[in-house]
């Protein structure tokens, strides 16, 4: 080797060697770490999860048997959806989360949309009305909100009527009517900043044209509002599925996918016992109920994935942050 | 004169179409939240029984408060803990999601999954399958063996190698809180993330060609744009994660009062706590709002 072509390898490695490159690169390595730390955190319980979810009993208590199951089984699968009376309780919270997300769109961009555009007396305390109900934890109005629909009489203008509306599907009903559903005040100010950005020469357009308020806000501002409407719609979607807080108080007897969870172990070992074995042990109630929590976050996994755009891009372009 | 009474005339008719279209709103203000949280109040003062024809209530003065705060064994040390936990997890939830959001701004292979995967917690905050977590055996024992023989860095390694360091005590305690809650403090940040990726995408690119123009780095552009200009959505982040905190399933202090309501103190104690504990975070909310605001920069 000719002592020029070294030096000019030599160069070569230099120019490489540049701070910038070498800036870019120990980023570029810094953030494949960041990453793969993250995955890992995220990822862990959800593959754990699913490699219990097919392992015999026998399996978890081998030292040898780390994620591969040993004993691959398909029961854990089985009982859940037996005991959990999957099918029924999946169709009847598909329905009920459909119907309480499309009427939380309905109030909240309503809602939104009279505090973006309208002026009028108390605007601003309205507005901090919204605010104040994402501050309050529900844990502090859950029993007063549980005896008014226990004892229900039209919050106090009918006293002789005493109906129980637990059990019904009337209180999230109504809590959806009035943009009082799972985080609904995020999405009231979500709506509100989105439609405060439109352009207001669209609705002055259809207000030459003869429109009214109404006419106006359902021709021209919601299909204009769509990128916000997408993003409130799956959020509550997302939220109202995974609610097990208002969903177990108020129709904790329905068969909903998360009640159904909640009494899976339950439900299994009275089953049992009946026919003669009485203790189910916690290890095997475990991968019962990794079975089930898997049953009911699949169709939100799947969902997800399905639309992962509209989740993450449209959020930035909705102005959130207006 | 004419000008001015149909001026009137279109606002009072803006007011009327104001109030109509906020009138669900309203409503369920009123009488879903507003009457309940007043009956919250009314209750933590009383003892309630529940019958079989309505319920009734018996005036305990500060009864429940005293109770709740003096008799109570778990409640004073459970708000103590779960306020410090909070307090503690803001500012991390806060760096991490700042970074993250800085991170996943950044063109680069792969940036799609990595927002797939950053945003996965979100979905997958299911109230009932959190609960079922804490008592999963399988998951339990995995985790306890990554940390004694196969995680990568195990805690003790960490401590022995910031030890050297001759770091201060004070420092090191926080780093080691800081890895021990990585998993709740990446679990909890999504949104957060989403907030600060969209003041990303809004601040106005002219002001980054300035700055190169005037030959700034991206060390300085990062400390005299980005932060600045994302300095408002701290302040909403700030107030989303303590408010986040609130409603989170794994929640102690909730866990507590929950129980609490159902349990043997009874559901006039279990609201007292509620009130308090409410009252406690409404404080710190504000304190936070009103240091964090000193700083806050708006463009406008």
């Amino acid at each position: 080797m000719s002592e020029t072509s070294a030096r000019a390898a030599f160069s070569r490695v230099r120019r490489l060697l540049t701070a910038r490159n070498l800036i870019a690169a120990g980023f570029a390595l810094g953030r494949l770490g960041v990453l793969i730390g993250v995955a890992y955190t995220i990822l862990f319980p959800l593959l754990a999860k699913v490699s219990s979810s097919f392992m015999a009993e026998v399996d978890i208590f081998d030292k040898t048997v780390n994620w591969i199951p040993k004993h691959f089984t398909l029961n854990n699968y089985r009982n859940a959806i037996k005991y959990m009376n999957y099918p029924q309780a999946f169709l009847n919270s598909l329905g009920l989360t459909l119907g309480l997300s499309l009427l939380q769109l309905a109030s909240c961009s309503v809602v939104g949309y009279g505090l973006a555009r309208f002026f009028f007396r108390g605007r601003e305390i309205l507005f901090g009305a919204v605010i104040f109900t994402l501050v309050v934890p529900p844990q502090m109005i859950m029993i007063p909100l549980y005896l008014n629909f226990r004892y229900f009489d039209f919050f106090g203008l009918a006293k002789s009527l005493e109906l129980n509306l637990l059990g019904t599907y009337w209180p999230l009903v109504l809590m959806g009517t009035t943009a009082m559903g799972v985080k609904n005040g995020l999405f009231v100010y979500i709506m509100r900043q989105y439609f405060r950005g439109m352009p207001r020469d669209l609705e002055e357009a259809a207000y030459i044209d003869g429109a009214g308020a109404f006419r106006a806000f359902f021709s021209v501002m919601l299909p204009g509002a769509m990128p916000a409407l997408i993003v409130v719609f799956l959020f509550a979607f997302v939220w109202q599925w995974n609610d097990y807080f208002f969903v177990n108080i108020f129709a904790g007897s329905r068969e909903l996918l998360p009640n159904a969870l909640a009494e899976l172990a339950g439900r299994y070992s009275r089953d049992l016992s009946i026919a003669g074995s009485e203790y189910v042990p916690r290890a095997h109630r475990s991968l019962l109920n990794n079975a089930g929590s898997l049953l009911l976050i699949a169709p939100l996994v799947i969902l997800y994935i399905a639309l992962q755009r509209y989740f993450i891009e449209s959020v930035e372009r909705t102005g959130l942050v207006g | 004169m004419r000008i001015s009474k149909i001026r009137m005339k279109k606002g009072h008719r803006e007011a009327v179409n104001g109030i109509i279209f906020t009138l669900p709103f309203t409503l369920g203000f009123t009488f879903l939240f507003l009457r309940p949280f007043v009956q919250a109040i009314i209750f933590s003062f009383h003892n309630l029984q529940i019958g079989s024809h309505g319920y009734s209530l018996d005036f305990a003065g500060f009864g429940n408060y005293v109770n709740a705060l003096f008799v109570q064994p778990e409640f004073v040390r459970t708000w103590v803990e779960t306020t410090a936990q909070m307090l503690l997890n803001v500012p991390l939830i806060l760096a991490f999601s700042f970074f993250s959001a800085v991170m996943l701004n950044q063109p680069f292979r792969g940036r799609t999954a990595a927002r797939v995967l950053y945003f996965l917690p979100v979905i997958l905050a299911s109230g009932i399958v959190l609960q079922l977590e804490q008592d999963n055996y399988f998951i339990e024992s995995l985790r306890s063996m990554e940390e004694t023989e196969q995680g990568f860095i195990s805690l003790q390694t960490l401590g022995v190698f910031l030890m050297r360091l001759r770091l201060p005590a004070g420092l090191l305690e926080f780093i080691m809180a800081a890895v021990q809650r990585a998993p709740v403090i990446i679990r909890s940040s999504g949104v957060q993330i989403l907030v600060f990726l969209a003041g990303l995408q809004s601040i106005p690119p002219s002001l980054y060609e300035a700055a190169d123009v005037e030959g700034g780095t991206a060390w300085e552009n990062f400390w005299m744009i980005t932060l600045p200009m994302l300095s408002p959505l701290i302040l909403t982040n700030i107030v989303y994660t303590i408010v986040d905190s609130l409603v989170d399933p794994q929640n102690e202090l909730v866990q507590l009062i929950r129980k609490s309501a159902f349990g043997s103190a009874g559901y006039g104690v279990s609201t007292a706590m509620s009130v308090l504990y409410f009252i406690g975070t409404f404080a710190i909310l504000l304190i936070a709002i009103a240091i964090v605001s000193k700083w806050v920069f708006y463009h406008e």
